[in-house]
């Protein structure tokens, strides 16, 4: 259904807010495919089901100046690079794997994605949460950043590759390490956290003094701390239909606290 | 005899500042300083100054301020203030006229006509602090291919040197400095994990500790040379030429061979120590080949054997040989190379700048194909890290640097070297000043020096989107010319900036 | 002599720039099928192009000639072509030549006319011992620099490329590709920034029955380029897919290394990570990089390269541009993005994101032992990271 068909279908009283709008995004340009999502939130449509998406780009971007917050969009398929690209309040839902740049400088809202997602998630997030069922690519939580309340979150059950949270300035990301899939063995990835001064990885497993950058500090959670990673691991459950007894297994895992040594890492590097 | 010279320098003295404390007379090697006890004052012979500036330094109330005289001659293009006392010098002494350091004179700095690239949208720039930067230079002999034989890499196994980051210290020899100096180059390129070069002047035992990071020299004066010098040694230089005084040898005058020196250059204690002009195994270039081969021999081919010669006219051709020659690794000084002591005429006049030679010998090895068969370090007039990212696009693999190296122990450039009074305690064999050099301190300087550069020339790389020095090496494009001639821009390699 | 560089890089910049969308598709069992897919495929990432050059490798189409180089050439002119002929029947054997067909569109202006030759080269012109692959890359170069309006696109047997200025969409249109079968198919969409486009300097780029598909910018171009001149090859076209190409043959042809070592060279660990490593990888790595340092392939890139019983996905050592590779049965997959590969393979058994420097390689069945590789040492002691 296009714009022009969906003012036909309801030319007064809009759209119904309740009601999940099915768009079959099959050889659709981008352009229309988020004009037309766009057009149908405009009419007061909130739910809108993506089927068959290839690669479309910008998924939940333009959504501004609608009731934002309240828009959910599912994606059957494989969305394309920059989804959720300065994304400001709707929540997605992928049935299958996400490409490169998801979340871009997402600053609210959520992203749950049932399969793996590529390089750079979550580059310069400001806000809001992503959870991802499978593994993630390279450079994942780039300059993430917190500032008073907001606190961008993102919850990797499966495994990361290198350079994950480079250069972090705040905000927090749990890595499951597979933990929901009985533990098989993964991948071990290098250059974790250099350069990060602000935020906090919880990392489950073992982290070598070799995989992390020099910037960073290993230490056990605190209570305190424990009590955000069962919240969102509490959360990664409920997006994933897993049992929440197993979060209580969770407990005896090791995690380790991966922090910044110092929020001025380079403060020694320059002449004066 | 009265002599026609004017002082050089002055000295200004704030006597509201001055506290007549005589620091300034007790460091100030050169005897400009004295105290005046009747009426309180010091004085001052300003005609021995020197601008060393050790004085200003160290004043506690900031009295001194050293400044150039500003006598004038009559205005003359040709007749200049330094050609006409140079002159009186001479026909006062009848002598020729020596200095200390590198080449002074205003030839072309070709470092500062070059610029760098950037990478903007169609390639990243790299981050530096947070990706891998390497730095990592291996110099020696290079296969030209390798080959896998039942599924195992089949190579020939060249020596070679590793080096942390692509800057040595150049040849400066125990003798033309201060013990203190030689071991602070000696424990900084340890620390750092590069290279400093013995010069001839042998190599004190206690210091062999730091073999792995040592360079010994095999120069026409052949001082403190036996079998386990070169053997405790990671690479071995055999020196024909240097940049400040290309083709003439060198003398350590017999007041400075101390006890200690003595005993490291294993010659009598006060003698002179002579350093010919040429080898005297060496008349040509199969007698190179000679002497390579018997350092090699003498090593046990465990040892890279490098070559140094300065950058003269024909380097290009004399280069080729060298390594047909069998040397691993090639040396080339410039015009602005230094020197304890070379006569003036010879530094002012002799040789070509270190950028032409080095671009020129670059071009000239890989037309020959032979580029891999030898490694090209280049030194003389190298005064920050964007010149040895220049050095190294346009060709070479490592840089020397030595007056940077004494510039960061306290060096001020003032070229009295060679008159064995160096107040800062660099260029001396007084132990009175050579205790001025601290080797924790100095140490610590020259891995500063090391540091920062190799910081800066991460930076350089990153900024051109490259995160290995191995793709810098050679890669011309990375540079521009300005304000160059068409021929200099061809001798280089490089495009006009614009172009 | 005629100056490709003018035409391939009419403004005479240090290289040719241009960033992409690679696909590439194989069979392990070696059986043949249609262009249908990878065409559907690199449509699919018609974002990543901007028009300006699209092109495929296909391998195992040319059964009827298995044994004979097929010179696929482009002219500018008639004359152009009549001389060149003239140039091939003195240095080859033409066995068999015909006109390429071609489907004209609307969308495709001005394109040259291509011919294809299935030829031996004739080995008594010579007076030294030389293989034949030289005598044929000797003779394709000196068409290349010499012969005014004719120009050499692809030259190895059972094996072509075709490519030109368009869209790949409309140049597989152009060239009626889903006619064509392979074991083997690579594909590219071409954004450059500083040419016009030509249709010489599409991708693939390829000497011999060797291709190259890119995606990236080389920051080492010219460090990479001055080593290859070293060896006697002359970098015509500016491009970093040139230097690529060249660099494979010096190693793999010439030197006889692996296509593994290869990538090694191409994309070596760190020295801390090589530092790592137990002494024998350790000398190995130490050697190639001092070998072959000159050759590192620095800054963004990802390249599929393919030649008779090989494809090879690749990416720089720190994965700065995208590669996804996916498996279903025999078919191995490398993409740009993931989409493409889904939206013609519903139903993968494997999809995964490669190491950054680490090739998968997917070789024939009947060649090796595993059918499918992700090279690398250290890194992979733990398998590669399934999606």
């Amino acid at each position: 259904m296009n714009t022009a068909q969906a003012k036909k279908a309801n030319p007064r009283k809009g759209l119904s807010p309740r009601q999940w709008i099915k768009i079959d995004a099959s050889g659709m340009y981008y352009k229309d495919l988020n004009r037309q999502i766009r057009g149908l939130a405009e009419q007061g449509a909130r739910k809108f089901d993506l089927q068959n998406v290839y690669g479309q780009r910008y998924i939940g971007t333009n959504l501004w100046a609608t009731e934002r917050d309240k828009i959910r969009i599912r994606v059957h398929g494989t969305p394309g690079s920059d989804m959720g690209a300065f994304m400001d309040g709707p929540e997605i839902e992928v049935y299958g794997n996400a490409q490169d740049a998801t979340g871009n400088t997402m600053n609210c809202g959520k992203i749950v994605i049932h399969g793996s997602a590529g390089d750079v998630l979550g580059y310069g997030m400001r806000g809001g949460e992503i959870y991802i069922r499978g593994n993630v690519g390279y450079r994942v939580g780039i300059h993430m950043k917190e500032y008073d309340d907001k606190i961008p979150t993102i919850v990797v059950g499966g495994t990361v590759q290198d350079f994950f949270g480079e250069y972090m300035a705040g905000g927090r990301i749990i890595v499951l390490n597979k933990f929901f899939e009985g533990n098989p063995p993964v991948r071990q990835s290098y250059f974790i956290g250099t350069g990060m001064h602000g935020g906090n990885i919880y990392f489950r497993g073992d982290v070598n003094i070799e995989q992390i950058g020099a910037e960073v500090n290993v230490i056990e959670p605190t209570d305190a701390e424990w009590k955000i990673i069962e919240r969102y691991v509490h959360n990664y459950c409920k997006a994933f239909d897993l049992g929440e007894r197993k979060v209580k297994l969770l407990k005896r895992e090791k995690f380790w606290r991966l922090y910044p040594k110092s929020t001025r890492p380079y403060g020694m590097l320059y002449a004066y | 005899m009265l002599t026609a010279q004017l002082p050089e320098f002055n000295v200004d003295r704030d006597e509201d500042r001055c506290i007549q404390c005589r620091v300034c007379e007790r460091q100030c090697s050169f005897d400009v300083y004295g105290y005046d006890v009747q009426n309180n004052v010091m004085i001052h012979k300003e005609e021995n100054c020197v601008a060393c500036q050790r004085c200003a330094v160290l004043c506690p109330t900031n009295a001194l301020v050293i400044k150039e005289n500003a006598y004038t001659y009559k205005q003359n293009a040709n007749w200049t203030r330094e050609a006409i006392s140079d002159l009186k010098k001479q026909s006062e002494t009848g002598g020729v006229l020596l200095t200390g350091m590198g080449c002074d004179k205003p030839h072309k700095i070709y470092w500062d006509h070059i610029l760098i690239n950037a990478s903007q949208v169609t390639n990243p720039s790299i981050d530096p602090l947070r990706e891998p930067m390497e730095l990592r230079t291996h110099l020696g002999r290079k296969p030209d291919s390798l080959e896998v034989k039942d599924g195992k890499l089949s190579f020939p196994d060249y020596p070679k040197v590793e080096l942390s980051t692509p800057i040595m210290f150049g040849a400066m020899s125990y003798g033309a400095i201060s013990y203190n100096s030689f071991k602070s180059l000696a424990q900084a390129a340890h620390e750092y994990g590069t290279l400093f070069n013995t010069g001839e002047g042998g190599w004190p035992k206690e210091l062999r500790k730091y073999g792995s990071n040592t360079i010994v020299q095999c120069a026409s004066g052949r001082f403190g040379i036996d079998l386990e010098y070169f053997n405790d040694a990671a690479m071995v230089e055999i020196k024909i030429g240097q940049g400040a005084k290309p083709g003439i040898g060198g003398h350590l005058p017999g007041e400075k061979v101390s006890e200690h020196i003595s005993l490291t250059r294993m010659i009598p204690e006060g003698s002179d120590a002579i350093s010919p002009a040429p080898h005297h195994d060496i008349y040509s270039i199969e007698d190179l080949q000679m002497l390579i081969h018997a350092l090699k021999e003498a090593t046990d081919y465990q040892k890279p054997i490098s070559v140094k010669i300065s950058a003269v006219h024909n380097s290009p051709a004399i280069a080729s040989g060298m390594v047909r020659a069998g040397a691993d690794i090639i040396v080339v000084d410039g015009l602005r190379g230094g020197t304890g002591a070379a006569p003036k005429i010879l530094r002012d006049n002799v040789g070509i700048p270190i950028e032409l030679a080095l671009a020129a010998i670059d071009t000239r090895l890989r037309d020959e194909g032979i580029r891999n068969w030898a490694s090209l370090v280049v030194s003389g007039g190298i005064r920050n890290a964007g010149d040895i990212f220049k050095a190294i696009a346009l060709g070479a693999d490592a840089v020397y640097v030595g007056t940077p190296a004494l510039i960061a122990l306290g060096c001020t450039v003032c070229q009295k070297c060679y008159t064995g009074k160096c107040a800062w305690g660099i260029t001396t064999q007084d132990p009175y000043l050579t205790k001025r050099v601290n080797t924790e301190i100095g140490t610590q300087a020259l891995v500063n020096l090391l540091r920062a550069w190799s910081l800066e020339l991460k930076e350089l790389l990153g900024c051109g989107g490259i995160n290995s020095i191995e793709s810098v090496r050679g890669n011309r494009l990375q540079l521009r010319g300005i304000g160059l001639e068409s021929w200099e821009m061809e001798t280089l390699g490089i495009r006009g900036a614009g172009q | 002599m005629k100056d490709l560089s003018k035409v391939n890089n009419p403004y005479g910049d240090d290289k040719v720039i241009s960033q992409c969308s690679i696909f590439g598709m194989m069979n392990t069992t070696g059986e043949v099928f249609s262009g249908k897919e990878i065409i559907t495929a690199i449509r699919n990432m018609h974002e990543r192009g901007n028009g300006l050059g699209g092109g495929f490798a296909i391998y195992g189409c040319y059964p009827d000639y298995p044994d004979d180089y097929c010179l696929q050439v482009m002219f500018d002119t008639r004359a152009n072509r009549e001389e060149t002929e003239i140039y091939l029947k003195r240095f080859f054997h033409i066995q068999h030549s015909e006109e390429i067909p071609t489907c004209p569109t609307e969308v495709i202006k001005n394109p040259p006319d291509v011919y294809r030759y299935f030829v031996q080269p004739k080995v008594e012109e010579l007076h030294e011992i030389i293989s034949d692959d030289d005598i044929v890359i000797r003779r394709v170069m000196k068409i290349n620099t010499t012969l005014d309006g004719a120009y050499v696109f692809s030259s190895g047997k059972n094996m072509g490329v075709f490519k030109g200025v368009g869209f790949p969409e409309e140049i597989a249109d152009y060239f009626c590709l889903e006619q064509y079968d392979g074991y083997i198919w690579t594909a590219h969409g071409r954004f450059p920034t500083n040419t016009q486009g030509w249709w010489g300097g599409a991708h693939p780029f390829s000497l011999l029955d060797w291709t190259v598909v890119h995606n990236g910018e080389i920051s080492s171009y010219g460090a990479n380029r001055r080593f290859l001149e070293m060896y006697g090859y002359i970098c015509t076209m500016h491009t970093d897919t040139e230097v690529v190409a060249y660099a494979i043959d010096l190693l793999a042809r010439k030197h006889g290394l692996p296509v593994d070592t290869v990538m090694d060279i191409f994309s070596p660990p760190v020295w801390e990570q090589i530092d790592r490593m137990d002494p024998d990888d350790r000398k190995y790595f130490e050697v190639l990089r001092s070998t072959y340092g000159p050759l590192l392939l620095n800054g963004p890139f990802a390249v599929i390269i393919a030649h008779h019983g090989e494809m090879v996905a690749h990416t720089d050592r720190i994965r700065l541009r995208p590669m996804v590779a996916g498996i279903k049965g025999d078919m191995v997959y490398a993409s740009s993005e993931e989409s493409a590969i889904r939206l013609v393979s519903k139903d993968l058994e494997k999809v995964w994101i490669p190491v950054g420097g680490h090739p998968v390689i997917a070789r024939l069945k009947e060649l090796a032992k595993d059918d499918v590789v992700e090279g690398g040492r250290e890194l992979l002691k733990a398998e590669g990271m399934e999606v």
